[in-house]
């Protein structure tokens, strides 16, 4: 494989798709509405998919082509859908409640980033550019997911928050060269079952609290301490 | 792909299959016997690992992994025993209904299964999707009862070990990617026998930061602290048979992923020294559940606390390194699991009868149950590190060896063990001595467990008493050839 360098069209596409979603994950954390939080986390599965489907092309790694389809089938439109069904069917709120206002939490969030560039950068001095680039971008994805799980506190963000971190670990597996299928696959069988579980804790948490606000079940395990 | 139908992999594969069965089986009664069946021809399996040493791309068996894989199919089989007669009680009160207890041998089999496939893998990427296949089993399990605080309990489960399990999957891509200029593209760079020999050659800055972030990942499934959080809620509200294994199955496959990945840091001149976080980590978590225990009313939960101590203390001796710790810790390790079991069980008798799972309902079990009492009497006895159980042996061990290499650090590691061993001892005596209390007139009516159900704690006891006051010379060359695996 050629080296891939700064300025080619290989490293400029990889780099736009990856701040792309990197982007998003920004543009998750300041929803204010479920509907648009859903629809956000398909447009980034969806850039997800084209990121991965690019270094497929680039790495002539046609394995990489089914994890671009997965993301997109799965993440871009069934999830997605479904849990649009969801928030309709179970009659949810449709505000997004936050245990921290938007502000200080983007403020946060341009800090993560930032940690995760000086620490990603310093440690892949003789890496390719691509790959130390992308890297930096899939551990801000993974933190930024954290972060909203973190602070948001209705159950149905916080799975969208994992599921975004999600797809920053699949940036960080398709943009290092050469990485066996084993994981690409995992990571795919993992969010669909991971729906399924969380499914069904909706749909129990939904007949018990009438609510799927986690502080529920705060208050109830220390209620049991 | 040939590598998944060696002999080794059966191990991993009867309760895989057992839970396939388990799925379509209706009845709960023939559903624990498969599910004895399928434990049963696991630890069968796992009992010819020793001569199976060897590894492929996928799995891998050396003494290390035959070692653990035996002690967790060996639980298994104990629990899978124990559980025949704990839901037929437990449907008998109606607790459980027909369903949920043939989900509940499907699933405990499943976990089973993955947990020994984890530890059997050669390849990081297998690792992690069975421990992540087994979390997801674990997390279902623990909300089986749909009380509200069991689904409380499996979603900080579940949100706690997927966050973890994220980190941990992040780590091996940065693992990969440290291992590329020694190993080159493909499986080679996944596998540990592949890693371990081409340590030196890895990139050292990127080993680091793969180390930080495996630490974090692995170490939210060995329960350290400050990452420990699902712990207490999970064993509280999980059935009684799946604490006992959730508390050594899952512990030890982490510690063994912590044990193993301080080899490859290790053998690398420009990577940082892993011993002082896992040390740190493990101390943490030490002292923080020693302390923990103090305010603790649920038993379940006072005893998951004692499991993160000693998965801490474990996690301690690994970070110590050198031969001798690493036995410590793997003989720490082996004991506490057998001991862990066997008062979980106890405990999950003593919760049916009394039809609660508090200090306060569950004294005086000598005067009410005089097998269950002195039973759990001796396990607890066990737990503190008292004679002639082996913890006792082990954490004397890795006193010494701290001694010998980090005077400083002997205080407040004792300081950690002395704390939760007085109150364990204080809590034997709350739970198994003085009269016992009134049972309420529900439960009286409801059916027990016959005192045969006793006979896997007992088995798990004498185990461990064997391994403290005359540990055989075969055990001990097998556990230092074990422990001689990571360098």
């Amino acid at each position: 494989m050629e080296r891939i360098v700064f300025g080619t069209l290989p490293y400029d596409v990889a780099h736009l798709l990856g701040g792309a979603v990197l982007l998003l994950s920004f543009t998750l954390l300041s929803q204010r509405r479920i509907a648009a939080t859903i629809n956000t986390y398909a447009l980034q599965a969806v850039v997800i998919a084209a990121s991965s489907c690019w270094q497929a092309y680039v790495q002539h790694a046609p394995h990489l082509y089914l994890t671009g389809a997965l993301a997109l089938i799965a993440k871009g439109v069934v999830i997605p859908l479904a849990l649009h069904r969801l928030v309709r069917r179970l009659r949810l709120s449709h505000g997004v409640e936050t245990a921290l206002g938007i502000f200080p939490t983007m403020l946060l969030g341009v800090g993560l980033v930032t940690l995760s560039i000086m620490v990603v950068l310093p440690t892949t001095v003789q890496s390719q550019a691509l790959t130390r680039e992308d890297l930096a971008l899939a551990l801000s994805v993974v933190l930024l997911g954290m972060l909203m799980m973190i602070t948001r506190t209705s159950a149905l963000t916080q799975v969208i928050g994992f599921m975004s971190l999600e797809n920053g670990l699949i940036l960080a597996a398709v943009s290092v060269e050469g990485m066996p299928l084993v994981v690409e696959l995992s990571v795919a069988v993992l969010v669909l079952v991971a729906f399924v579980v969380f499914s069904t804790f909706f749909l129990r948490l939904r007949a018990q609290f009438d609510s799927l606000d986690t502080r529920h079940l705060d208050r109830i395990g220390s209620a049991h301490r | 792909m040939a590598d998944w139908f060696e002999p080794a992999s059966a191990t991993a594969l009867a309760p895989l299959l057992g839970a396939v069965l388990l799925a379509l089986i209706r009845s709960p009664r023939l559903g624990s016997l498969i599910a004895i069946a399928a434990s049963g021809l696991s630890l069968a399996f796992a009992a010819r690992l020793p001569w199976q040493s060897g590894h492929g791309v996928f799995i891998l068996v050396d003494p290390l992994a035959a070692h653990v894989a035996i002690l967790t199919a060996f639980v298994g089989f104990t629990s899978a025993l124990y559980s025949r007669r704990y839901i037929a009680v437990e449907i008998a009160a109606g607790r459980l209904d027909g369903p949920r207890a043939r989900q509940y041998h499907a699933l405990f089999m499943s976990f089973l299964g993955f947990m020994l496939l984890a530890l059997l893998s050669n390849n990081l990427g297998v690792t992690w999707v069975a421990l992540e296949a087994a979390t997801i089993s674990a997390v279902l399990v623990v909300g089986l009862t749909r009380t509200e605080s069991a689904i409380a309990a499996s979603w900080k489960f579940f949100i706690l070990c997927g966050v973890g399990i994220a980190l941990a999957l992040f780590g091996t891509v940065v693992l990969y990617l440290a291992a590329l200029p020694a190993l080159g593209t493909g499986y080679a760079a996944m596998t540990w026998t592949e890693l371990a020999r081409a340590a030196p050659n890895c990139r050292g800055t990127l080993l680091n930061l793969a180390f930080v972030f495996l630490l974090v990942g692995y170490g939210t499934k060995a329960g350290l602290a400050p990452l420990h959080g699902w712990m207490p809620d999970a064993h509280a509200e999980g059935p009684t048979p799946v604490s006992a294994v959730l508390s050594g199955s899952v512990l030890n496959v982490a510690l063994v992923v912590i044990l193993r990945l301080r080899g490859i840091m290790a053998s690398n001149a420009q990577a940082i020294d892993p011993g002082p976080p896992i040390m740190a980590l493990g101390l943490l978590s030490v002292l923080f559940a020693a302390f923990s225990l103090w305010g603790r009313r649920d038993v379940k939960r006072f005893f998951a606390f004692s499991s993160i101590e000693q998965s801490g203390l474990a996690a301690f001796a690994i970070g110590l390194g050198g031969a001798s710790a690493t036995f410590a810790a793997l003989l720490h390790m082996t004991v506490h699991t057998l001991a862990k079991s066997a008062v979980f069980q106890c405990v999950g008798s003593a919760a049916q009868r009394r039809g609660a799972q508090s200090f306060q309902a569950l004294s005086g079990l000598i005067a009410s149950d005089r097998a269950l009492g002195l039973t759990l009497a001796a396990g607890i006895v066990a737990l503190a590190g008292l004679p002639p159980f082996g913890l006792f042996a082990s954490e004397i061990l890795i006193l010494s060896n701290t001694m010998n290499t980090h005077p400083w650090l002997v205080l407040p590691v004792s300081i950690g063990l002395l704390v939760g061993g007085w109150k364990l001892i204080a809590r034997l005596i709350d739970l198994c001595l003085g009269p016992a209390t009134e049972t309420s007139a529900t439960s009286s009516h409801a059916p027990v467990m016959g005192a045969l159900s006793l006979a896997p704690a007992w088995v798990h006891l004498a185990l461990a008493a064997v391994l403290g006051v005359a540990m055989p010379m075969t055990f001990a060359a097998w556990l230092a050839a074990a422990a001689a695996v990571v360098p």
